[in-house]
């Protein structure tokens, strides 16, 4: 597993809002597919019940989630594949480094994958002596800058179009590459000169999963890029790797929810492919791999089927959470410190890295619920976030400052008279504290407000005490 | 209300912002609701929601206030507040923190559904189409989270300021996104809240509006606050205040002229 930077979070968070590059990177980014999702949810009529539907049968699904991994491995050892089972990263590299060293491999060219981030495989690999070449844009980017994703579908978005001149001009030189290119499209071709001889080279090529699909033993992968195609085909073993709630009962099923995938996460009706593999390559086939491997991992999805984030393992990991948090948008997905950022990452990376660990994420949100409003499976990701709030209340976990903080309100809250009097007193006290000017520049114990902001100072007397005595006038 | 021989006995849930900061509003909410011919009572015995506690994940002390909540207002046909966030926790959370104790959930459930927003409750419920009130402004109009997205509160107050005179709505873009209060969340980080809101204070520029308003007190002062320190002229006021023609004093954190 990678090491996890998450409590760092607070300590990240200036340098990333002061990055004019983020900035610029990260509002292009985020008006592209806010604009683009809803263009797309309004041309689908009842996208709304589609939503339900796809909710459905993700729940249907993880409530007989044993039946159908079940039902998923059968299947795909009848067409000619094998599932193994890690049950944590350490158990799912060991694996996928055997399956290679097997095949003798000293080239890896990978689709994009977030459980290979997720389970660190990079990093093992390339202790092994084996090079790992990264086929989608983003993730070749990243694996060009030495970064992480700091989105789970746009790995590379934090970069602006000339950081990533840039690097192709510093990093393609060694490939005969030697002017700067500016132009998107030239960008694009430059990275697929140089990725094309990498699927030559390659013995083993290693994808993730979007849908796993019990009834056939396929494994469904959308792109944008036809790289998926490319890395399962071209090598002689293909690696799948996929988290065991990627599983889906039907090909129908598996219908359902690409229609909210794409349009959810890039606001496409359809990728641009979308590749069902179903096992070794047979006789008649005219290509694909001799070896068809798929490594199921666990990790803490097992501990959240049976406890109350259940619901998180409905996730399709389309990124729309991310695309519409405020917070995601001002500080960019490297600060949230561990393979998944925003809404949906403050949720699995405490359940994955713990809260001590992660203690910012849960609440470093501000409970807009607009994550929720565009997830199209419906997680009620406000309400899984407090409920980690609690679990750090409940442990502890939580700053001395605000319990204590907390204790004093909840027990005034308690007592009504003495309440009343108490925020009597705050009006005159913080009225007088403002004098002539109406607003507090400054107050004891809200500096962080009042850094950036003014406090605007209370009439003097407080609602309750002016309807006593409008009350009284009304009696007379 | 289904006696119609008798008006609605509805409780003012103040919120401790209004109370403390801005009373004006309480009173502009008694002036809308008796105009709707509801029969207003402010109990004295209310403090606060429990939002602060529950959303720092005190479940415990949130039940706590919970309870007391709904033994001051269950007595009252319905529980009206200006504020979205506020109500929807009574409304749509209240439920979360009993779980596991069926007697209490059917007793929050019960009260639960007679808990309103003060403006969807006007419109929603009693019925009003439009106010006596005059505001001559350009105005723009923030949608605050928990009253949009909790309580589907959005045409409600648009509908009823379109029949104040003299009032013009010019929506700003991004009018649904979050303004950086979030409660707690603006203390505990302070330049995220700070970005987010300066970020809104240019959607509201942009639009060309001369005064801002919105439903939720939090918001308001975290928006005024900072159009404040930025030294802006435009004017925030709560919806009450506008529908009840009662916004001629001073705007959220301006000077008193005299």
């Amino acid at each position: 597993m990678p090491t996890a930077a998450s409590h760092l979070f607070k300590q990240r968070v200036p340098a990333a809002l002061a990055d004019r590059d983020l900035k610029a990177a990260m509002d292009k980014a985020q008006d592209g597919f806010i604009g683009k999702r809803e263009q797309a949810v309004s041309q689908y009529p009842g996208f709304e019940a589609l939503r339900e539907l796809g909710r459905e049968i993700k729940d249907h699904t993880l409530a007989h989630l044993d039946f159908y991994l079940d039902r998923y491995e059968r299947q795909v050892q009848r067409n000619g594949g094998h599932v193994h089972w890690a049950r944590n990263s350490n158990e799912a590299r060991t694996i996928i480094l055997d399956l290679c060293k097997r095949a003798n491999a000293r080239n890896v060219t990978k689709g994009k994958s977030m459980v290979s981030e997720e389970i660190g495989l990079n990093g093992a690999l390339e202790e092994s002596g084996i090079a790992v070449h990264e086929t989608d844009l983003g993730e070749y980017i990243i694996q060009l800058a030495g970064e992480t994703p700091s989105h789970i579908i746009a790995p590379a978005l934090h970069k602006t179009k000339a950081q990533v001149s840039d690097l192709f001009h510093a990093k393609h030189q060694r490939y005969g590459f030697h002017q700067r290119l500016t132009e998107a499209p030239a960008l694009v071709n430059e990275a697929r000169q140089v990725l094309r001889r990498r699927y030559l080279d390659a013995e083993v090529g290693i994808t993730g999963a979007n849908f796993l699909i019990a009834e056939n033993g396929s494994n469904m992968i959308v792109t944008n890029e036809g790289n998926g195609d490319l890395t399962r085909t071209m090598a002689k073993v293909h690696i799948v790797t996929a988290g065991i709630e990627k599983l889906v009962p039907t090909l129908e099923d598996a219908t359902v929810l690409l229609r909210l995938l794409t349009r959810s996460a890039t606001g496409q009706e359809f990728s641009a492919y979308t590749t069902l593999s179903n096992g070794p390559r047979r006789e008649e086939d005219p290509d694909g791999p001799d070896e068809y491997h798929v490594v199921l991992v666990d990790n803490v999805r097992t501990e959240m089927l049976g406890n109350e984030f259940r619901s998180m393992l409905r996730c399709i990991r389309c990124g729309a959470c991310m695309n519409h948090c405020p917070v995601y948008g001002a500080v960019g997905g490297h600060v949230y410190g561990w393979v998944y950022p925003g809404p949906m990452g403050s949720v699995l990376t405490p359940l994955n890295v713990g809260l001590e660990e992660a203690g910012d994420l849960p609440n470093a949100c501000t409970l807009n619920g607009r994550c929720q409003s565009v997830c199209p499976v419906n997680i009620p990701l406000p309400d899984l976030l407090r409920r980690l709030r609690r679990r750090q209340h409940e442990t502890g976990l939580d700053s001395r400052y605000s319990r204590a903080a907390l204790r004093l309100w909840t027990a005034l809250a308690a007592r009504p008279a003495l309440y009343r009097r108490a925020m009597q007193w705050g009006a005159v006290a913080m009225k007088r504290l403002a004098g002539r000017r109406g607003r507090l520049r400054r107050f004891p114990l809200a500096g962080g407000w009042t850094r950036s902001r003014d406090m605007p100072a209370p009439a003097g007397s407080t609602f309750q005490t002016l309807y006593t005595l409008y009350k009284e006038g009304r009696r007379r | 209300m289904s006696d119609h021989a008798k008006p609605p006995r509805v409780g003012l849930f103040v919120t401790c912002l209004v109370d403390l900061f801005r009373p004006n509003i309480g009173f502009a909410s008694i002036k809308l609701l008796e105009q709707a011919g509801c029969e207003v009572d402010v109990p004295a015995q209310q403090t606060c929601c429990g939002q602060p506690a529950f959303n720092s994940g005190d479940y415990d002390a949130t039940r706590r206030i919970a309870k007391q909540v709904i033994e001051v207002f269950e007595k009252y046909d319905y529980a009206v507040g200006p504020s979205g966030s506020c109500m929807a926790t009574m409304r749509a959370h209240y439920r979360d923190l009993f779980e596991d104790d069926p007697p209490w959930l059917e007793r929050v459930d019960r009260f639960g559904e007679r808990v309103y927003e003060l403006l969807s409750f006007l419109t929603d419920v009693m019925g009003v189409a439009r106010v006596d009130a005059g505001f001559a402004a350009t105005a723009t109009y923030h949608d605050s989270c928990s009253g949009l997205r909790e309580l589907g509160v959005k045409q409600q107050p648009r509908r009823l300021l379109e029949s104040v005179s003299g009032f013009r709505l010019q929506e700003m873009d991004d009018s649904e996104v979050c303004c950086g209060f979030g409660g707690t969340f603006c203390v505990k980080y302070p330049e995220i809240s700070a970005r987010m809101v300066t970020d809104k204070i240019a959607a509201i520029e942009a639009s060309g509006a001369d005064t801002l308003i919105g439903g939720d007190l939090g918001c308001l002062m975290n928006m005024g606050g900072r159009l404040s320190r930025l030294g802006k002229p435009v004017k925030v006021y709560h919806t009450a205040e506008i529908l009840a023609d009662m916004a001629g004093g001073p705007a959220i954190g301006e000077v008193d002229a005299e």
